[in-house]
């Protein structure tokens, strides 16, 4: 965010940067715990998906694995979106929200 | 029981007859279900396909309409994937890393829809499971599925495990 010493000589703009946090707050995908899917290939599918590393993707298993979800990844809608969906490929079950 | 094994930049594993034919079994079950128009309320299709948005049917089936039948056809052609390199008669598969992928995520689809079948859940420990199955009636169907579940599970497991080797 620059500009701050421009002066603001234009009221119209005002509610355009107002609306600009709304439009660009953040989407995230969420993983849910499942049954049956083996911890092994939760972790490896965070690696393989998200390019985390071993360390990064068996902590988010274990989130997920011990708090019943946990948010994987953060962005635009459509991203989120696409993200579950190749989750899904892999059977991890997966929804998108915006907190 | 047969395992993978990592073998420079493949993992191999040797089938017998039998886990051939049990498995691929398992996989054309699983490729019928996904064929035959999937019914939206079994419980094993819904947690094949899941709802992106739980809060919102109507963003949730947009999103569905948009998504559904490339989700489908992938799942298909993984399983058809495995059908292909797995004879009844078994033997050797070697698999580099692409066609692991794939049998990866088949094997996860055929775990994902007998888990649901047999009420697999977050506590169930399969073996407490079966030992009670085979005491009320050894030659029912659920001791079957139970003994093909355990070992889907300890054969991803081992594939997971030659993968990431």
């Amino acid at each position: 965010m620059g500009g701050m010493a421009a002066p603001q000589t234009v009221p119209v703009e005002v509610p355009d940067v107002d609306e600009v946090p709304e439009v660009d707050r953040a989407w995230v995908t969420i993983v849910w715990n499942d049954p049956v899917n083996l911890m092994s290939y939760v972790t490896f599918v965070f690696q393989k998906l998200f390019g985390y590393s071993r360390d990064k993707a068996e902590k988010l298993m274990l989130d997920v694995h011990h708090e019943g979800k946990a948010i994987v990844s953060s962005g635009v809608r459509e991203r989120m979106e696409y993200d579950a969906t190749r989750l899904h490929g892999y059977g991890l079950w997966a929804t998108v929200d915006q907190p | 029981m047969t395992m993978f094994r990592r073998s420079g930049e493949e993992c191999v594993a040797t089938f017998a007859p039998q886990e051939a034919q049990v498995l691929r079994q398992c996989v054309a079950e699983l490729a019928a279900l996904l064929s035959d128009n999937p019914d939206p309320d079994d419980p094993a299709v819904e947690r094949l396909f899941p709802d992106v948005y739980p809060e919102d049917p109507e963003e949730a089936a947009e999103f569905r309409r948009l998504t559904e039948e490339d989700l489908k056809a992938a799942k298909l052609d993984q399983a058809k994937t495995v059908l292909t390199d797995l004879l009844e008669s078994g033997g050797e598969i070697r698999l580099g890393e692409e066609k692991a992928d794939m049998w990866l995520r088949a094997l996860t689809d055929v775990r994902l829809a007998l888990g649901t079948r047999l009420g697999v859940e977050d506590e169930t420990d399969i073996e407490a499971e079966l030992d009670e199955a085979v005491g009320r009636d050894p030659t029912s169907s659920r001791v079957g599925q139970l003994s093909v579940y355990a070992y889907l599970s300890f054969l991803q497991e081992s594939l997971v495990g030659a993968l990431m080797d």
